[in-house]
């Protein structure tokens, strides 16, 4: 009833091809930006800003990227953490070695070198399938991690290795506040959010689609697997590195190679398993599921404790902490093993016949 | 009716008076603690934070409190992870507005995360053996706080220590530096390095990958190489590690000095047998001897308050190192209110003044009970540091003995290398330093 497209006449292939062909789907995105342009800017605390949001989309990011090389394009990979690292260094670098250069396009550039390095990491996968790719991305997580501690250069030779962002800047106004830099943050990520869902509908993301469904299929019917699958493994390492320079510049300030670890990695595949691979929305939905739920329990298990007068410290909360995230995550996988992207796609076929179910 | 009114005067007046002393009362000096007690250090945490919570607890028991204002604090647990950390952080700075004390992270990565967070909302940061060590210059660094003693000067006292040794030379001497691959274990490398150059001795760097728990390779080439000296700078599972390769390619034990961090219980237990004659540097001693610990193992876990599940960790060197780095806090509380009010709770700009006029001599840590403890600190604007000492403990197979009174590193030779550090990154941020010469005591 609510949620119902009878009506909706489309009378040009401009309609018909448009970003959110269904209309109750066009509002309900205008009102969820202007939400987060508008609403939340006025009423978030300061904590909210850089505990919660600024990360939130950080890795919402991340798993986009990683979303489009494994959910679409069919390419396992466990290096997602890494060519972040190779972002936030490569913006550094940008930003330390060319005199003058703006700040938004050392990230643009850091995202275009860490595309390079992922071509470079994705070349096994012409031969290579499946697990054993996952194994041969893994070397990338080791390699960068190793190369950024071993070559001082990278880091300006500070004596730790550990690199301190410079300030943002960006035609004169310096974004200092977790206010501005939410925004910032979250312009980039909606743009990049909406063109990865223009990209994944078009020729290249059909070929990405066809050739994750079966790639001797794809190449019969004439996609040619080489140049599909690095471009996958590009513009997924663009994202990645995107959100490496931001997690350095708009949410920690400093930044050590070892941060970026395998299990940031591990963090970033489970956002898209439990958010639904093969999905945009599910790489937002993932990224909230992971980053804020245990945060939302560390915030309510003492109080809950309180309630009850259990005596929790606060190393039992956290030990709890983790076990009901675990066994939550358990339990939405039983549920719908295709993520929770898959649940609101379900609540939308109930929404449309709703209240008239036969 | 006036008749009436009179008492009913007097009972507002005596209930406002009550109230404001309620108020008076309520006064409280709030710590922020991002902790872990979980994770993969966790075991060192508990110590640590152990310790802390104890002292705190011991002050208001003993004292109700630094001149009357109650200590407070809540905790955060980050499990060692930087990005908990910030987390923990941003929650916990809402409530430190009006008093904080100052925040110990015990963990160099989220140290780092937040040095420029705490100086833009004010907040003293301290990171007591750890964390940037270039902040020991204050001007550039005005909230940060790398109290007692850095991994620069520490590495320095040890070969200082090596070369008392020696009879007063090193030269000619071969020495191996085993190291985490990390940031924390990079840090030493410059100054060894110029200490190499100044009491001409061999240096040879040998990395281990984090977490160290392989080290055949290395311990190989160490054989080969057949240093007088090994000096390990190792954390966690990469310290017992160590030890036991030493023990199984017949490096002497008693030939080894480790880091701070590679000198605690936690360590040399699990080694067993391969621990026995191993050296550490620290900056605090370890046992119940000292009459601090002795007495809140009396009245704090007497009255059963104490913080501590496995009581068998008191006074190891991380509980110590966790009361040390209270007693610490507290007095810059202290001092903090001598300028700006007795029996007022401290914000965080007050407090970072206390910690920057800390003058704790050896007569004020025997009033305290803190006979030995730790070394003597009087901190300044440009000596964020205030000592610069550590002592050399042995693990005798049961505990760790002290076997050398307090070293201090050679302050000429490292000092300007944090100098020229802290100038780098006051450029690359645009922060223009503080002039030290115009401070007011």
């Amino acid at each position: 009833m609510l949620y119902r497209e009878a009506g909706q006449f489309k009378t040009s292939y401009a309609a018909d091809q448009q970003l959110f062909p269904i209309r109750q789907d066009r509002i309900g995105i205008l009102v969820l930006l202007a939400v987060a342009f508008l609403g939340i800017p006025g009423m978030a605390s300061e904590y909210w800003f850089s505990a919660i949001l600024i990360p939130f989309l950080i890795f919402a990011l991340a798993a986009l990227g990683l979303n489009i090389l494994t959910g679409y394009a069919g390419q396992l990979s466990l290096g997602s953490a890494a060519f972040m690292a190779v972002g936030a260094y490569a913006a550094y670098n940008f930003q330390l070695r060319v005199e003058g250069i703006p700040i938004l396009v050392s990230f643009l550039m850091a995202g275009v070198t860490a595309a390079g390095v992922g071509v470079l990491f994705g070349l096994p996968s012409l031969r290579i399938k499946g697990f054993y790719l996952a194994v041969a991305t893994l070397a990338a997580q080791f390699f960068i991690v190793w190369c950024l501690t071993k070559f001082p250069w990278l880091s300006n030779n500070s004596s730790s290795g550990v690199i301190s962002a410079q300030k943002v800047e960006i035609l004169g106004h310096v974004f200092e506040s977790p206010r501005e830099k939410y925004l910032l943050v979250l312009s980039i990520v909606v743009v990049m959010a909406l063109a990865a869902r223009n990209l994944v509908r078009t020729s290249t993301g059909r070929a990405w689609m066809a050739v994750r469904d079966m790639d001797v299929a794809a190449s019969v019917i004439g996609i040619r697997l080489m140049p599909t699958k690095l471009l996958a493994f590009a513009v997924s390492s663009f994202y990645c590195g995107v959100a490496g320079a931001l997690y350095a510049y708009c949410y920690l300030g400093s930044v050590e190679p070892d941060g970026f670890s395998l299990e940031m990695s591990f963090k970033i595949l489970f956002m898209i398993i439990i958010g639904g691979v093969g999905s945009i929305l599910g790489s937002f939905l993932g990224a909230a599921f992971i980053l804020l739920l245990p945060i939302f329990l560390d915030v309510t298990l003492p109080w809950l404790a309180g309630l009850f007068h259990l005596p929790f410290s606060n190393a039992t909360v956290s030990h709890i902490q983790m076990l009901v995230f675990g066994a939550l995550i358990m339990f939405f996988l039983i549920v719908e093993p295709h993520g929770l992207a898959r649940l609101w796609q379900i609540a939308k076929e109930k929404l449309r016949l709703w209240p008239f179910p036969h | 009716m006036i008749k009436n009114l009179k008492p009913a005067v007097a009972a507002v007046a005596v209930s406002l008076a009550l109230l404001s002393q309620s108020a008076m009362a309520a006064e409280e000096q709030f710590f922020p603690i991002v902790s872990y007690r979980v994770g993969p250090y966790g075991a060192n945490g508990q110590a640590f934070y152990g310790g802390f919570v104890d002292y705190l607890n011991y002050v208001n028991m003993k004292e109700g409190g630094v001149n009357g204002v109650k200590l407070a604090w809540e905790e955060c647990e980050t499990e060692y992870n930087n990005a908990k950390g910030v987390e923990c952080y941003e929650r916990l700075k809402g409530k430190a507005k009006s008093s904080a004390g100052p925040i110990h992270t015990m963990s160099t990565g989220i140290s780092y995360a937040l040095i420029e967070k705490a100086a833009a909302d004010k907040l003293p940061l301290a990171m007591m053996g750890y964390g940037r060590t270039d902040a020991v210059d204050g001007s550039v660094f005005p909230y940060a706080f790398p109290l007692v003693t850095t991994y620069q000067m520490q590495a320095s006292a040890i070969v200082k220590f090596l070369k008392d040794k020696e009879n007063g030379s090193l030269a000619g001497k071969k020495i191996v530096y085993l190291y985490h691959d990390s940031a924390y274990g990079k840090e030493p490398i410059v100054a060894l390095q110029a200490e190499a150059s100044l009491n001409k001795f061999e240096l040879s760097l040998i990395p281990v990958a984090h977490p160290g728990n392989e080290q055949g390779a290395q311990w190989l080439k160490i054989r080969q190489e057949k240093p007088d000296y090994v000096i390990f700078w190792g954390w966690g599972v990469m310290n017992q590690t160590a030890m036991k390769a030493a023990q199984k390619v017949g490096f002497p034990r008693d030939k080894m000095v480790g880091s701070w961090w590679a000198g605690s219980e936690e360590d040399t237990v699990p080694a067993g047998e391969a621990a026995k004659g191993y050296m550490s540097a620290t900056w605090n001693v370890a046992g119940k001897s000292v009459p601090l610990i002795a007495d809140i193992e009396k009245s704090v876990y007497g009255a059963g308050k104490g913080n501590l599940q496995d009581t068998s960790k008191l006074g190891t060197i991380l509980y110590n190192r966790g009361v040390s780095a209270a007693v610490l806090s507290v007095e810059a509380i202290r001092k903090a209110q001598e300028k700006f009010g007795k029996g007022k709770a401290m914000n965080g700009e007050q407090v970072r003044w206390g910690l920057e006029n800390l003058a704790i001599t050896d007569a004020r840590l025997k009033q305290i009970g803190a006979t030995d403890l730790l070394p003597e600190i009087k901190t300044s604007c440009n000596n964020h540091e205030g000592s610069g000492k550590v002592k050399i403990q042995q693990w005798d197979g049961t505990k760790w003995t002290p076997v050398s009174s307090w070293i201090e590193g050679n302050k000429g030779l490292i000092h300007p290398l944090f100098e020229s550090s802290a100038k780098q990154y006051a450029k690359e941020k645009g922060i223009t330093p503080r002039d030290c010469s115009k401070e007011k005591i």
